[in-house]
C-alpha cells in the first residue's frame, strides 16, 4: 500500500538516497557472482582462487561499510531497551490479555 | 608445564569473570545506563554465537579434510548481512513492531497467533538444536581431554565423561542466573549479551593469535604457508581440494538460511536488537569477523598436517599446535577460546529454546488446566512462567547431555553441525513467505513445516545415526520395502548428490511446493490477514519510531492527550489533582505506575478500555498498537455506532410522528372554523326566508291584509318562502349525503345526449325566460356513457340554469361542446357573459359562496359544492375553465375502460 501521494520525481538528495538503497539491495547478488565464479574454473583449488575468494570477500565488506555508513544515518534510533513494563504472559497467544 | 588442575584453576576463574561482567551489565541495564550496552559493537559481537565451537575447532579439521569448503559456512552468513537493506531489515522491524520474543513466536504470529504453529516451529527448533548442544558438549570435554592425557605417556586420549556432565550443569546454572532474571516484555538480557561480547572477543583474539604464530612462528610467512599447501594438496586424497559445485552451494545457501532460522540466531539477531543503527554497523562488522576468524583456518591445517604426526585430529589443531611448540599460555588462550564459543552458543540456545518452549508448550497447557478461574488467579502467572522457563533450561541441557552419552560422542555427533542446520532450515519458507508474500497463510505454513520436517528427518537425520540406529542397513541401501525410488539418501532415483545436499534439496523443493499450493487454495482467517498486512507492509508505515524513556515530556505529553479527550478544563483539574498527591506543584504528576493506571481507568470510562491502554501505550512505550488492541478497540467503537444508529433511528421516528401530529392538529383547526363558518352561514340563510315567512303570516293572522288580492299576494310569499326553504334543506341534505360518501349510485347505460337533452328539458322554462340560445354539435354527443346518468344530468341542469341566470349579455349563448381526450370525456359549457372573476375562481366551488347578490333565482350558493361532490363520486371532476369567450365551466368524465364502473358497453354503439 503506497502512498498516493508519493511524489514521482524527487530532490537530488533523495534521489541519491533511493540509488545508495538500490546499491544495498544489489550488493548481495555482487556477492553471490563472486563467490561462484570459483566454480567456473574447474580442477584443484590453488592458492590463487583462495586468494581470490578472500579478497572478494574482503572486497563485499568494504563495500557494505561504505553503504551503511549512509543507510545508517537516518535509521539512527534512539534506544528503546528501558522499558519496564512487567508484562509477562502476554506473549503467548492464550495469555490473560 | 600447563598442568590440567591449572586449567581448571583458570576455567573458573574466567567462568567468574563472565559472571562478573554479566552482572554488572544487568545491574547497568537495570539502572537505565543501557548506552553502552545497546551499542552497534556489542550487538555485532554477540552474533558471533554462530561461531560455535563446531567452528573453531571443526574449521580446520575440515579445512585439512576438504580444502576450502569450510568457508562456506562463513560466505552465506556474510551474503545475509550484506544483504541487510533487503531481509533483515524488515526481520528486525517486525520484531519489533509486534514485540516477538523468538522465531516461533514470529511464526505464529504472523498466522493469526497459531499456538499449532508455535508449537511445530518450537518442537522443530528443540529436535534440531539438542544434538548441536551434544556437540558443544563433546568439544569442551575433548578439548580437556587434549590437556589432561599424559604426555610422556603419548598421545592417547584418556576418557573425561565427569568433564560433561559438570560443563552442562555449570551452563544450566549461568543461564538461569543471567537467563531468567527477568521477564522483560521484550526478552532482553543485557547481561548475558555483554558476556557473550567478551567470549566473542575471547574466540577471535585465540584465533587470532593461534594463526599468526603458526604463519610467522613455525610457518615462515606468507610463502611458506603457500608451499605447505601445495604440500598439502599432493598429499591428499584425490578430489578432496577439488571444488565441488553441488556442496559449495548448497552449503552456502544453507548456511544462510541457518543463519536466519536457528533460534539462537534469532535470538541475537531479532530479539537482542534495541535500534536499526546496530543492524547498519553490523552489516559490515559481522562479515569482518567471520572473515577474521577464517582467514587463518587454512594456514593452521596445513601446518597442522605438515608437522604433527600422523593419526592425530586435525578438529584438534588449534589446541595441538601450541603444545606441540610448548608454547602453554597460548594453548591456555587457544582453550579458553573453544570454550567461550561452545558455552556462548548453549547459553543463548537454551535461553531461545527455553523461551519457546514455556511460552508455546507449557504455559498454554498451564493455561488450559486454570481455565475459567478469575482474574487473580493470574497474578502468578509471572512467578509459574519463570519457573517453566528455568525448567525448560535444566531439561533442554539434560536432553543434549544426554544425548552425548548415547551417541557416544563419536564422529557421527561431528557431522550433526550441518544436519541440524538442515532441520532448523525448513522454518525458512514460513518465515520469508510471511514477510513478502501477503497470500501466505497458515494452513500452509503448516503443512510447509510438516512435510519438510518429515522429508529432512527420513533422509538426513534418522540415517544419520547409522546403520545401528533407526534405519537398517537394507533400508538405507534399498528403500523401504524394497521401494528403490524412496531410499532416504536417493530419493525419487536422484543418487548422484551429497546426502547433505539431496536432503537439503528435497525437503526444501517439497515444502516451498505444498506452502504456496496450499496458500493459494485456502483463505486465511480476517486475524491472519491483518497480521500479514502488518508483517508485508512494515516497512511502509511503521518508520523508524522514536523511543520515549519517563519523564516531564512524557507527562506532558499524556495532559495533551487526556485534554483531548476529557476536555481542557476537567484534565487540567485532575493532573493538577494527581500532582497534588504526589506532593508536587503544577500539572505534571510523575509517570508512576499507580498515577498510569488511574489515568488508564479514567480514560477508559470515557473511550473504552481497549482505547485507553492503546493510547496510553502509545504515548509511554512508543509500542506499536497490535492486532489484538485494535480488535478490542473496533469492538467497542461498533458497540457504541449501534448505540448512536439505535438513538438515530428512534429520534426520526419521534420526528415523524410529531410532524404527523401538527399536521393532523391544523386540520382539525381548520375543519372547526369552516364548521363554524358554516353553521353561521346555514344559520343565515335559513333565518332570512323564516323572517319573510313570520311576517307575512302574522299580517295574514291580524288580518292585516282585508282585500283577497293582497292576502293572496301574502299567502304566495310564503309560499315561495317555504319552497325555498325545503330547496335549501333538500340541498343541505344532498349535500351531507354526498360528504359522507353514503351516497348510492344507480349506474346505467345512455348516451350522453339523451342525458344532455333531458337536463334542457328541466330548465326550458328558466331557459325561456332568460331568452336564452343554447348551441349544441349533436354529431358529437353520440358517446356511450355507464354511469350514475340522473347524478350528471343534475350536475348539467345546474350548469345551464346558473349560465341561464347569471350570464350578463345581452342575447345570452350557451355553448355545449364535447369531444373526448385519452379515455375522459370533456363537457365544456361556455356562455357568452362577462365570466367569473379571477380572484373569485378559486371559491366558486365552496359552499354558499355567491357572486352577486342577485338571488332571485332564489339560489342558496350550494349548486356548484353538490355539483362537485357529485362529480367526485363519478370519479370525475368538474373545474372552471378560464380564458374563454365568457363564463366557461368543464366536466370531465371517464368513459369506456376507465369508467370506474367497468367496461360492459361494446365499443360499437360508440358512436350512434
Amino acid at each position: 500500500m503506497r502512498s498516493p501521494r508519493e511524489p514521482l520525481f524527487l530532490a537530488r538528495q533523495s534521489y541519491r538516497r533511493r540509488r545508495i538503497e538500490d546499491a544495498a539491495r544489489l550488493l548481495p547478488l555482487l556477492g553471490v557472482v563472486l563467490f561462484l565464479l570459483p566454480l567456473m574454473v574447474g580442477g584443484v583449488i590453488g592458492s590463487v582462487r583462495v586468494a581470490f575468494v578472500f579478497s572478494s570477500w574482503f572486497f563485499l565488506i568494504l563495500s557494505a561499510m561504505t553503504l551503511a555508513r549512509y543507510l545508517g544515518r537516518d535509521t539512527g534510533q534512539r534506544p528503546i531497551g528501558s522499558q519496564s513494563k512487567p508484562i509477562a504472559p502476554s506473549d503467548d497467544p492464550t495469555g490473560p490479555l | 608445564m600447563l598442568t590440567f588442575n591449572t586449567l581448571v584453576g583458570v576455567c573458573l576463574l574466567y567462568v567468574i569473570m563472565l559472571f562478573v561482567v554479566a552482572f554488572v551489565a544487568d545491574k547497568r541495564a537495570r539502572r537505565s545506563k543501557v548506552r553502552f550496552l545497546t551499542s552497534p559493537m556489542i550487538y555485532t559481537l554477540s552474533l558471533s554465537v554462530y561461531c560455535t565451537a563446531w567452528t573453531f575447532y571443526g574449521a580446520v579439521g575440515n579445512a585439512a579434510r576438504s580444502g576450502l569448503e569450510y568457508v562456506t559456512i562463513y560466505l552465506g552468513p556474510t551474503l545475509v548481512m550484506i544483504g541487510w537493506w533487503w531481509f533483515l531489515r524488515k526481520l528486525v522491524r517486525v520484531g519489533r513492531s509486534q514485540r516477538v520474543t523468538s522465531i516461533a513466536d514470529l511464526v505464529s504470529s504472523r498466522y493469526g497467533k497459531s499456538n499449532l504453529l508455535g508449537v511445530l516451529v518450537t518442537l522443530i527448533a528443540v529436535i534440531g538444536t539438542t544434538p548441536y548442544i551434544a556437540l558443544q558438549l563433546q568439544s569442551v570435554t575433548l578439548s580437556f581431554a587434549v590437556f589432561a592425557r599424559d604426555r610422556s605417556a603419548g598421545w592417547i586420549i584418556p576418557d573425561l565423561e565427569q568433564t560433561a556432565i559438570w560443563v552442562a550443569g555449570g551452563l544450566a546454572l549461568f543461564t538461569i542466573l543471567f537467563g531468567t532474571r527477568n521477564l522483560d516484555v521484550n526478552e532482553r538480557h543485557h547481561g548475558v549479551v555483554t558476556a557473550i561480547a567478551v567470549e566473542a572477543v575471547v574466540k577471535l583474539v585465540a584465533l587470532l593469535a593461534v594463526g599468526i604464530f603458526v604463519v610467522w612462528g613455525i610457518g615462515g610467512g606468507p610463502q611458506g604457508i603457500a608451499a605447505a599447501m601445495e604440500q598439502a594438496i599432493q598429499a591428499a586424497p584425490e578430489g578432496a581440494w577439488t571444488l565441488q559445485g553441488g556442496r559449495w552451494v548448497g552449503l552456502t545457501f544453507l548456511s544462510a538460511a541457518a543463519f536466519l532460522t536457528l533460534p539462537r540466531m534469532f535470538q541475537v539477531l531479532v530479539v537482542e536488537n534495541v535500534d536499526e543503527r546496530q543492524l547498519a554497523t553490523a552489516s559490515w562488522a559481522f562479515p569482518l569477523y567471520l572473515f577474521l576468524m577464517s582467514l587463518f583456518v587454512i594456514p593452521i591445517a596445513v601446518v597442522g598436517l605438515a608437522i604433527l604426526p600422523k593419526g592425530e585430529n586435525p578438529d584438534l589443531f588449534v589446541l595441538t599446535l601450541p603444545l606441540y611448540f610448548e608454547q602453554d599460555g597460548l594453548a591456555m588462550l587457544s582453550f579458553l577460546g573453544g570454550f567461550s564459543s561452545a558455552t556462548s552458543m548453549v547459553i543463548v540456545a537454551s535461553i531461545a529454546l527455553a523461551t519457546m518452549v514455556s511460552n508455546h508448550i507449557i504455559m498454554p497447557i498451564w493455561l488450559s488446566t486454570r481455565l475459567g478461574a478469575g482474574a487473580s488467579e493470574y497474578r502468578d502467572a509471572r512467578q509459574i512462567l519463570l519457573s517453566a522457563r528455568r525448567l525448560s533450561i535444566v531439561g533442554i541441557l539434560a536432553l543434549g547431555y544426554f544425548y552425548y552419552r548415547i551417541s557416544g560422542g563419536g564422529s557421527a555427533l561431528a557431522a550433526i553441525g550441518l544436519i541440524s542446520f538442515a532441520g532448523v532450515a525448513q522454518v525458512l519458507p514460513a518465515m520469508a513467505g510471511g514477510l513478502f508474500w501477503r497470500g501466505a497463510s497458515r494452513s500452509g505454513a503448516v503443512a510447509g513445516l510438516i512435510t519438510g520436517f518429515a522429508i529432512w528427518a527420513y533422509t538426513l537425520f534418522l540415517p544419520s545415526f547409522g546403520e545401528a540406529g533407526v534405519m537398517s542397513a537394507s533400508v538405507l541401501a534399498h528403500g523401504p520395502w524394497g521401494i528403490e525410488a524412496l531410499r532416504p539418501q536417493a530419493l525419487f532415483g536422484v543418487n548422484g548428490l551429497d546426502p547433505v545436499v539431496h536432503a537439503l534439496f528435497w525437503s526444501l523443493v517439497l515444502n516451498c511446493v505444498v506452502f504456496v499450493l496450499i496458500s493459494l487454495l485456502s483463505f486465511p482467517s480476517p486475524l491472519e490477514r491483518l497480521q500479514a498486512a502488518q508483517f508485508v507492509n512494515v516497512l511502509d508505515h511503521s518508520g523508524p519510531a522514536r523511543g520515549r524513556s519517563f519523564n516531564a515530556a512524557t507527562s506532558e505529553d499524556l495532559l495533551v492527550m487526556a485534554q483531548q479527550v476529557m476536555g481542557s478544563d476537567q484534565a487540567q483539574a485532575w493532573f493538577q489533582a494527581q500532582a497534588e498527591q504526589q506532593g508536587k506543584q503544577g500539572y505534571l504528576p510523575d509517570t508512576t505506575p499507580d498515577f498510569i493506571g488511574r489515568l488508564e481507568r479514567e480514560l477508559s470510562g470515557l473511550v473504552g478500555t481497549a482505547t485507553a491502554h492503546a493510547m496510553i501505550a502509545q504515548i509511554l512505550g512508543g509500542a506499536a498498537v497490535s492486532v489484538d488492541d485494535l480488535l478490542a478497540v473496533a469492538d467497542e467503537t461498533q458497540q457504541m455506532l449501534e448505540q448512536t444508529s439505535q438513538l438515530e433511528a428512534k429520534q426520526l421516528e419521534l420526528t415523524t410522528t410529531a410532524r404527523q401530529l401538527s399536521e393532523v392538529n391544523e386540520k382539525l383547526t381548520q375543519l372547526s372554523i369552516q364548521k363554524d363558518a358554516f353553521l353561521s352561514q346555514i344559520s343565515h340563510e335559513l333565518r332570512t326566508p323564516m323572517t319573510s315567512i313570520r311576517a307575512f303570516s302574522e299580517i295574514l293572522r291580524d288580518g292585516g291584509a282585508s282585500d283577497p288580492a293582497a292576502a293572496a299576494r301574502h299567502a304566495s310569499i310564503i309560499h315561495d318562502e317555504s319552497v325555498r326553504l325545503t330547496r335549501l334543506l333538500d340541498d343541505l341534505l344532498d349535500l351531507s349525503v354526498l360528504e359522507n360518501g353514503q351516497v348510492q349510485l344507480y349506474p346505467r347505460h345512455e348516451v350522453l345526449h339523451e342525458v344532455l337533452d333531458r337536463a334542457i328539458a328541466a330548465t326550458s322554462s328558466v331557459i325561456d325566460q332568460e331568452k336564452m340560445h343554447i348551441h349544441r354539435n349533436r354529431s358529437d354527443e353520440g358517446v356511450a356513457l355507464y354511469t350514475d346518468t340522473d347524478r350528471l344530468a343534475q350536475v348539467f341542469i345546474n350548469l345551464i340554469s346558473n349560465a341561464a341566470k347569471y350570464c350578463d349579455a345581452k342575447g345570452k349563448r350557451l355553448a355545449i361542446r364535447v369531444r373526448q381526450r385519452g379515455g375522459r370525456l370533456q363537457v365544456d359549457f361556455v356562455d357568452n357573459g362577462s365570466g367569473v372573476p379571477f380572484e373569485s375562481q378559486s371559491m366558486i366551488f365552496e359552499k354558499f359562496s355567491r357572486l352577486s347578490d342577485q338571488a332571485a333565482a332564489g339560489g342558496a350558493g350550494l349548486g356548484l359544492a353538490i355539483c362537485r361532490e357529485i362529480m367526485d363520486k363519478l370519479d370525475g371532476s368538474i373545474t372552471y375553465l378560464p380564458g374563454q369567450s365568457g363564463g366557461a365551466f368543464r366536466v370531465t368524465l371517464p368513459v369506456g375502460s376507465h369508467s370506474p364502473f367497468g367496461r360492459t358497453w361494446p365499443s360499437d354503439i360508440n358512436h350512434l
